[in-house]
């Protein structure tokens, strides 16, 4: 127990994204719950691996491009039919059609802005610190090495224990976190 | 420009020919890009270029400097002439802004994996062309420091932008256009700034890079919400990007002025923009390869493409201009008859068939693969379609304002020194921009190109 | 009244006031003294300098420059000047017309009725003023050469009024002087001369009508018995007085009634646009050719011409020909009515066949209803020819009559100027007393007054302006402007109206009354106590002439002063003498100038960039050839070498030569060139100080019109003119709609052929309830005479842009008259037309404005929001008429403050990069409706009038509801003429035109128009 206090997880390293996507699914095979993937590009499956199912992404976004649309129109028609009425060029107070560009903008403006924070939000970032740069090598993980990450709060960990667990993956090295 | 071997190379067995130089991995994928960011020292070539960009971006200070002060009287417009060399170069650098946007994002919903060594520049391009083009509509108006106006706002009149005129729809999809431009290309960003902050040497390189990657760690969950948003963002810009140049040719197709009262120009708009942006990235890629070294990975087959898409690109272009043509005789209106008539024999007439050689006779040579494996005739042709279709601009606004409706009221445009050094000054701006970009950030994606080289290794898997 | 307090604040710093006035004394950097010398040294090289460095300086970017600080000096030196005086009402008292002025309600105009004058003869006008000060000229419609029209001239009256160039301070040989030194000076300069009963003094005034003034000339030619009185003008009407002399043996005014006239013939005359009674005979014309049904006449002109004018463009038969020739169609003519007397040749060169006998039938199918007309230029004997005509015809005392003179002593003016200047070249002139006259610039060049003046002991001028003669007298006495002094002037029919001050003097100048006070030794007496003795003593008859007085005054006519008709009696064998064999060789006509006459106005801003008529020039004077000459001048078969407007030619006539721009003129006579009076100027101001040529310097005494023997010399060099129109041909497409009376008579509906009876639209449709402003304009009416378009640039206070600006295309007139010709270029029908802000119901300048700072009110105007605008000419690229003016510059002059007294307070002065336009004078709208509401009545039809309908004489322009079927503008809008400019756009304007209707004789086959 001590143990799991001082640290934040074991890390294992791999040298290939294969060698990573086994080691991930043997990982959440074997009942580990609070893992974690660390790759220098995206490798498919690897999420799913290591039990991530669906992001709610594109529903935020969605919802944001409808509010976008609609905040968007009532906009215009409230500037021109309802705040300032005023004949322009013997145009309705409400030309509709003149204000679906606008609107449209608008939808996009939302909904792109919402997959952009979205996402960082739900990845939690920016995050100022985080103990996997603890372990040396992991400068490597931008670059051409796979990580594997159990973390001390999973139930099932004991760091004898998961750490023998990690060398059956045949890892290149396994590390402990500072935390 | 001579070819260098590897082109020759190349061009010989070119079908086959492979969007990645053999015998990468991705360690040396990584180092090789992000070497140049990091290289201590800088190249001579980069400080020239850099020192004359930087000049020119003073010529644009002192030029929009004197016509705050005194006026935009000081440009060549006039009645009735009331848009001129401003106007055209905002139209010229949004349309040169989309394929940065189109290649990242169409090519990517398309799965064209080709794109990837262009996508990251072609994007940066983009957002530099359109910060270009966004000086214009701000300093054409005759009291710029009014320019807010344009967006709602609860103001103490109770007075609203009219949302009827083409110009405040502009504002909104320019700017739409910019943000979304930007945070595209910066969730891009983000892997390789990780990378470079975990490469860097130095602690203040570390440390900028560090505060812009975010702490970004490569885990598999952020990996896939990183690629969810990127598919996502793709799909938004692509429509993002056809309005865009919709409405910046609203701009001219909703007025009643002859020569621009056309629907064909919306689609002729957008497809003339994607040619006028990969003729820039065409431009500005075939420099960059041959300096950095990077032709094995911008190799053949990508300029063999940009081409391609160029070749095509003229020709829906070609076909907007006969329709202009048509419709205008077939249309029976007189004002329209003369409008065409005007601009094929009247005083701009030179401008006009200088446009059609440009835009529509020289990118025929597209059609031999010797010449689109010439990179030396791709970079000409290129540079020759960014004249035509800033005469494109010209003929379309200048020409058809200059001989209107009333004979009492027409006349003819002059710019004046300060119209060019504006555009001079704004070409400045670009370029500056450009080698900042290519000096301080990872002009190919990174983490793409290891994908790349993923796929690469799959592939010998399997054979 | 803020301005003012401007001026206060401009007073700050004495040391630029007192700089700034030894400027104005000095009239510029080098001691005034030495210019004079420069000039008396008048070589070619001098001048050929002088043209080098003006005309083209006004489109160098450094004249700019010295304008702005040119202004910036004016500005101080004004404000030294006491503007503050221009708050005081004059001491004596005036009676404002109509409205009496318990005390002056701000921001309510106050308008005075007095006149204003132009070669002696009298407009009647009201002045708008606002808190005492006066900012707009109007017609008076009380007075029988008005009828509440004004021409540009008047118009611009104001202007002169306030230009800060305006001479501010007594000059004594290039000293500032004082009034008192110099009643000094004068009376021992007169004292030595009463032994010899002042034969050598000189009185040399312009001509003069005004009753009050010619009494006091008189006591003093009384009391210097040997004393003479000159009479000049440069542009004088000597043809016209000689050729009365010449017909009927004594001097005589002659008065046309255009309104009984039912068939015209002009000889070279433009009676439309030019000379006394202008205004009311287009006026009546006018009247005579408003069609507005079937059943309705037109009267027929004819004109014969030389120089193309307004005239001849409204004419239904135009004739060119080589200005002398037309003493032999006169001559031809009038013995085909039996003027059995005239001897000549048969036929004048080149009249089509039957021509002439076609055009007599036409006359004598109307006796007593014809009229012949003869032009200011043209020699006594076409006059008097004339004369004989119209007594043939029996038109005398039916269309046209004969009275007393108007001068008060008329005389040859050019037999009086050749005599003065020889008798101070004998010496016998001690001294020289100039009342406004310039003789230095405009008398004829060979009496080379630059070099004799000088030769004078005692000169002194009496000038607004310290100019060309100024600096060669002695003393300079700034001279009071007509709307700061009293006075009196003859109308063209002898109506005596009293001229009364709206403001006291600005610099305290000098009236002419008050000159001629100190002349006669009654300094003490203010000028107004003469005019009304004067008048007083003319009506020793009434009681009570202080009622009199002040109904004179309210009415700014004196009742029964209208020259009675005289009974003539026609001296035998007119034109009994054949016609003086005149020389061959090219022929010169000199004209004074359309907009700036003989170069009283060439400071007037307004005046200059008035784009003239027939050219649409500005800022230039031009010698104008017809495109046959052009090419024979080239000397050379190869187009290339034909003369081509804007090439700079030397002009050698008389050996002397001037340099001047050709303007290849579609409608001139062949192997004619005319040339204009009135530019050149070398000492005029800012404004006009070197702008064109100086026509005077090859205009002898001999020939002060028409002359030949002229040559032409391409210099190789160009000479970039300014015009506001570059082309001239409607391109087939149909911006003046145009028919013969018979076509009309045939299809009554032609102007709305392709009309659509309700064009359809996507949206639904504005109702537009209550008052619907609209304007008609009848372009059959329309002489194109341009006095809307400087009655607007009075009234919205519309900026001077300059010549180079002009040049570029960024004129700021709200309203433009467009100018097209049709035909062969050799002889085109031209024709005139007002385009100004057509108000649509649909603008399309409305909908693209990213601001709306341009949006339609309730009562159907396009409004344009000053202070909304952004500036991105968005609509004005969007209006198919063009009638939208930017401000591409600060081109309103914020800094001179004798201008901010000028301009109308209820219309704001634009800034720079803020679009304007035609506002159909909303703030005129607004006043009448304010008053409307206040009495709690309908707003009457006729009740608004903008200020081009104002102006108009010829009654072209009508503004009113069209949502009444009874006003004026519905019943317009309602005939069959009426049709909407560019109407297939579905812009709906509600500016609409009438279309034009010529009346040609069906004898004459061949018209001008094909």
């Amino acid at each position: 127990m001590k143990q799991q206090e001082t640290i934040y997880g074991l890390m294992a390293e791999f040298a290939t994204p294969e060698q990573l996507l086994e080691a991930a699914r043997h990982t959440h095979e074997a009942g580990y719950r609070r893992i974690d993937a660390f790759a220098p590009f995206p490798i498919e499956g690897l999420a799913h691996a290591v039990g991530f199912h669906r992001t709610r992404l594109p529903l935020v976004v969605l919802v944001a491009g409808i509010i976008g649309g609609c905040s968007g129109f009532f906009l215009q028609y409230y500037a021109a039919a309802v705040s300032y009425p005023v004949n322009v060029g013997g145009r309705p107070l409400n030309s509709w059609p003149a204000f679906i560009p606008v609107t449209f903008e608008i939808t996009i403006l939302f909904a792109a802005a919402a997959a952009v924070f979205g996402m960082l939000a739900m990845n939690g970032l920016p995050t100022p610190y985080h103990p996997v740069f603890n372990v040396p090598r992991f400068a490597l993980a931008s670059r051409d090495r796979f990580f594997l990450c159990i973390k001390a709060l999973d139930p099932m960990f004991d760091v004898e224990q998961t750490r023998k667990f990690l060398h059956t993956l045949s890892p290149r090295e396994v590390t402990e976190i500072e935390p | 420009m001579a070819d260098s071997p590897s082109d020759k190379l190349a061009a010989a067995e070119f079908a086959s020919a492979p969007i990645l130089g053999p015998g990468y991995n991705y360690a040396s994928v990584t180092d090789k890009i992000s070497a140049i960011v990091l290289a201590r020292r800088t190249p001579k070539w980069w400080i020239v270029g850099f020192l004359v960009s930087f000049a020119l971006v003073m010529l644009l200070m002192v030029s929009v400097t004197y016509l705050v002060v005194a006026g935009v009287g000081i440009w060549g417009i006039q009645i009735p002439v009331g848009w001129g060399f401003a106007i055209i170069n905002f139209v010229w650098w949004i349309g040169i802004g989309h394929a940065g946007t189109l290649i990242s994002a169409i090519l990517l919903l398309l799965r064209q994996t080709w794109r990837t060594s262009i996508n990251r520049f072609a994007e940066a391009m983009t957002l530099f062309a359109v910060s270009c083009a966004g000086i214009f509509p701000l300093i054409h108006m005759g009291r710029p420091w009014l320019a807010y106006w344009l967006f709602p706002y609860p103001d103490t009149m109770k007075m609203w932008p009219n949302f009827r005129s083409p110009l405040v729809w502009d504002a909104f999809a320019v700017s739409t256009y910019a943000t979304v431009s930007l945070l595209f290309w910066f969730i891009g960003l983000i892997p390789d700034l990780a990378t470079l902050r975990d490469r860097a040497k130095n602690r203040p390189a570390k440390l900028i890079y560090g505060l812009l990657a975010m702490g970004w760690r490569g885990s598999a969950v952020h990996w896939e919400r990183h690629e969810t948003a990127s598919l996502l963002l793709a799909g938004l810009a692509t429509p993002l990007v056809l309005s865009v140049h919709t409405i910046v040719s609203f701009d001219f197709a909703f007025a009643i002025v002859p020569g621009w009262h056309a629907t064909i120009f919306p689609p002729y708009f957008v497809a003339g923009a994607i040619y006028a942006g990969f003729a820039m990235v065409l431009t500005l890629s075939i420099p960059i390869r041959k300096l950095f070294h990077l032709e094995d990975f911008i190799t053949m087959r990508h300029l063999d493409n940009m081409g391609k898409v160029l070749l095509a690109t003229a020709l829906i272009v070609g076909y907007g201009y006969m329709m202009e043509a048509f419709s205008a005789f077939y249309s029976g209106n007189q004002y329209e008859r003369f409008m065409i008539l005007n601009r094929m024999t009247g005083p701009y007439a030179p401008m006009y068939w200088l446009l059609i050689a440009c835009n529509i006779v020289t990118p025929q040579f597209l059609w031999f693969r010797k010449v689109r494996a010439k990179v030396g005739a791709l970079f000409a042709i290129a540079m020759v379609v960014n004249l035509g279709m800033w005469l494109e601009r010209f003929v379309i606004v200048v020409t058809s304002l200059h001989r209107d409706f009333l004979p009492s009221s027409w006349g003819t445009y002059y710019p004046t020194r300060w119209d060019i050094f504006t555009f001079v000054g704004t070409i400045g701006l670009f370029l500056f921009l450009v080698f900042l970009f290519i000096r301080y950030l990872p002009l190919i994606s990174i983490f793409e190109m290891r994908t790349l080289v993923a796929s690469e290794e799959e592939k010998k898997a399997v054979n | 009244m803020e301005f003012m307090d401007s001026d206060r604040k401009n007073t700050g710093q004495p040391d630029v006031d007192n700089s700034a006035l030894r400027k104005a004394a000095s009239g510029g950097e080098t001691p005034r003294f030495w210019r004079g010398f420069d000039e008396l040294a008048d070589t070619p090289e001098f001048r050929n300098h002088k043209e080098n460095e003006f005309p083209h300086g006004a489109n160098d970017p450094d004249a700019k420059l010295d304008r702005r600080d040119l202004l910036k000096v004016m500005a101080a030196s004004a404000a030294f000047a006491g503007l503050s005086g221009c708050t005081k009402l004059p001491n004596q008292k005036i009676v404002p017309y109509v409205r009496q002025p318990e005390q002056i309600i701000p921001g309510k105009a106050l308008f005075y009725a007095t006149a204003v004058t132009l070669g002696g003869v009298a407009t009647g006008v009201l002045v708008e003023s606002h808190m005492a000060r006066p900012t707009k000229i109007e017609g008076n419609p009380d007075h029988p050469g008005s009828l509440g029209a004004t021409d540009a001239f008047s118009q611009a009256s104001i202007l002169g009024l306030y230009d800060p160039d305006r001479s501010q301070a007594e000059i004594h040989d290039g000293r500032i002087g004082s009034w008192a030194e110099f009643q000094e000076e004068l009376s021992t300069a007169l004292g030595a001369e009463k032994g010899n009963n002042g034969s050598g003094v000189r009185l040399l005034t312009p001509t003069v009508t005004s009753p009050t003034l010619g009494d006091q000339i008189n006591t003093f030619l009384k009391a210097y018995p040997s004393a003479k009185w000159v009479q000049y003008e440069s542009a004088t009407r000597d043809n016209i007085r000689e050729g009365a002399k010449l017909a009927f043996g004594e001097y005589l005014n002659t008065v046309y009634r255009m309104d009984q006239a039912d068939v015209i013939l002009t000889l070279d005359s433009d009676f439309l646009t030019s000379g006394p009674g202008c205004l009311r005979y287009a006026r009546d014309f006018a009247r005579k050719r408003r069609v507005e049904g079937p059943e309705s006449k037109m009267n027929r002109l004819y004109a014969v011409e030389c120089t193309p004018t307004n005239t001849g463009a409204m004419a239904d038969h135009r004739l060119r020909m080589r200005a002398s020739d037309i003493e032999g169609l006169a001559r031809a003519v009038a013995r085909e009515l039996g003027v059995s007397t005239v001897a000549g040749p048969v036929a004048p060169p080149n009249v089509p066949a039957g021509w002439i006998p076609a055009l007599a039938r036409d006359l004598k199918q109307h006796p007593g209803a014809s009229l012949i007309v003869a032009g200011d230029q043209q020699p006594p004997i076409v006059h008097a020819l004339a004369h004989a005509i119209n007594q043939a015809l029996g038109n005398t005392d039916k269309t046209v009559y004969f009275t007393a003179p108007l001068e008060v002593s008329p005389a040859n003016q050019w037999e009086g100027i050749s005599q003065l200047a020889a008798d101070i070249r004998a010496r016998s002139v001690t001294t020289l007393l100039i009342l406004g006259c310039n003789p230095v610039y405009d008398a004829p060049v060979d009496l080379g007054f630059k070099e004799i003046l000088p030769k004078v002991a005692f000169s002194a001028r009496l000038g607004l302006s310290e100019d060309e003669t100024s600096a060669l007298c002695h003393w300079h006495i700034p001279q009071a402007h007509e709307l700061e002094s009293w006075g009196d002037a003859r109308g063209y029919d002898g109506t005596a109206s009293v001229i009364q001050p709206l403001i006291a003097p600005l610099y305290g100048g000098k009236s002419e009354v008050d000159f001629l006070a100190v002349i006669n030794g009654q300094s003490a007496k203010p000028s107004h106590d003469f005019v009304h003795d004067y008048w007083q003593a003319q009506r020793a008859g009434v009681e009570r002439f202080d009622v009199f007085w002040e109904k004179t005054l309210r009415d700014g006519v004196v009742d029964g002063t209208a020259l009675p008709p005289k009974q003539v009696s026609l001296k035998p064998g007119i034109g009994a003498e054949p016609p003086a064999t005149e020389a061959q060789g090219l022929e010169i006509v000199f004209r004074p100038d359309h907009t700036i006459w003989d170069g009283r106005f060439s400071n007037n801003g307004w005046l200059q960039e008035l784009p003239k008529p027939l050219t649409l020039l500005t800022w230039d004077s031009v010698a104008m050839v017809s495109p046959k000459t052009a090419q024979r001048l080239g000397g050379s078969s190869r187009p290339a070498d034909y003369l081509k407007s804007e090439d700079a030619v030397e002009l050698k006539y008389k050996g002397r030569t001037i340099v001047a721009p050709v303007w290849v003129m579609p409608g001139h006579a062949d192997e004619s060139v005319t040339v204009f009076l009135g530019y050149g100027r070398r000492r005029s101001g800012r404004v006009g100080t070197g702008a064109g040529f100086d026509a005077g310097w090859i205009r002898p005494l001999a020939t002060p019109w028409i002359g030949t023997g002229l040559e032409i010399r391409k210099t190789g060099d160009r000479w970039a003119l300014a015009t506001t129109q570059t082309q001239s041909t409607m391109e087939g497409r149909e911006p003046i709609r145009i028919a013969t009376l018979d076509e009309y008579l045939k299809n009554p509906k032609f102007a709305q052929a392709e009309a659509e009876e309700n064009p359809l639209s996507l949206y639904p449709e504005v109702k537009y309830e209550g008052n619907q402003w609209g304007m008609a304009i009848d372009l059959n009416a329309c002489t194109g005479c341009g006095g809307c378009v400087v009655a607007c640039q009075a009234e919205n206070n519309i900026a001077v842009v300059g010549k180079k600006e002009v040049m570029i295309g960024r004129h700021m007139h709200w309203i433009r008259i467009d100018r097209y010709y049709e035909g062969g270029v050799d002889d085109p029908s031209t024709y005139h037309e007002p385009v100004l802000c057509m108000h649509c119901e649909n603008a399309p300048c409305e909908v693209v404005c990213p601001v709306a700072a341009t949006v339609h009110s309730p009562e159907g105007l396009n409004e344009m929001v000053y202070n909304r605008c952004v500036g991105t000419r968005y609509c004005s690229n969007n209006c198919p008429y063009k009638v939208r003016r930017f401000n591409f510059y600060l081109y309103s002059d914020w800094d001179t403050p004798s201008l901010f007294g000028m301009r109308n307070p209820n219309v704001s002065v634009r800034s720079r990069g803020v679009m304007e336009k035609c506002s159909y004078c909303v703030q005129r709208i607004n006043a009448v409706k304010i008053d409307a509401e206040r009495q709690d009545r309908p707003i009457r039809d006729g009740e608004i009038v903008t200020a081009c309908q104002q102006s108009c004489p010829s009654e072209a322009i009508v503004f009113g509801n069209i949502n009444d079927p009874d006003s004026r503008v519905s019943k317009l809008k309602a005939m069959n003429r009426n049709y909407k400019l560019l109407e297939e756009l579905n812009t709906r304007p509600r500016t609409t035109y009438l279309a034009k209707l010529r009346n040609p004789n069906p004898e004459i086959e061949k018209t001008p128009a094909v």
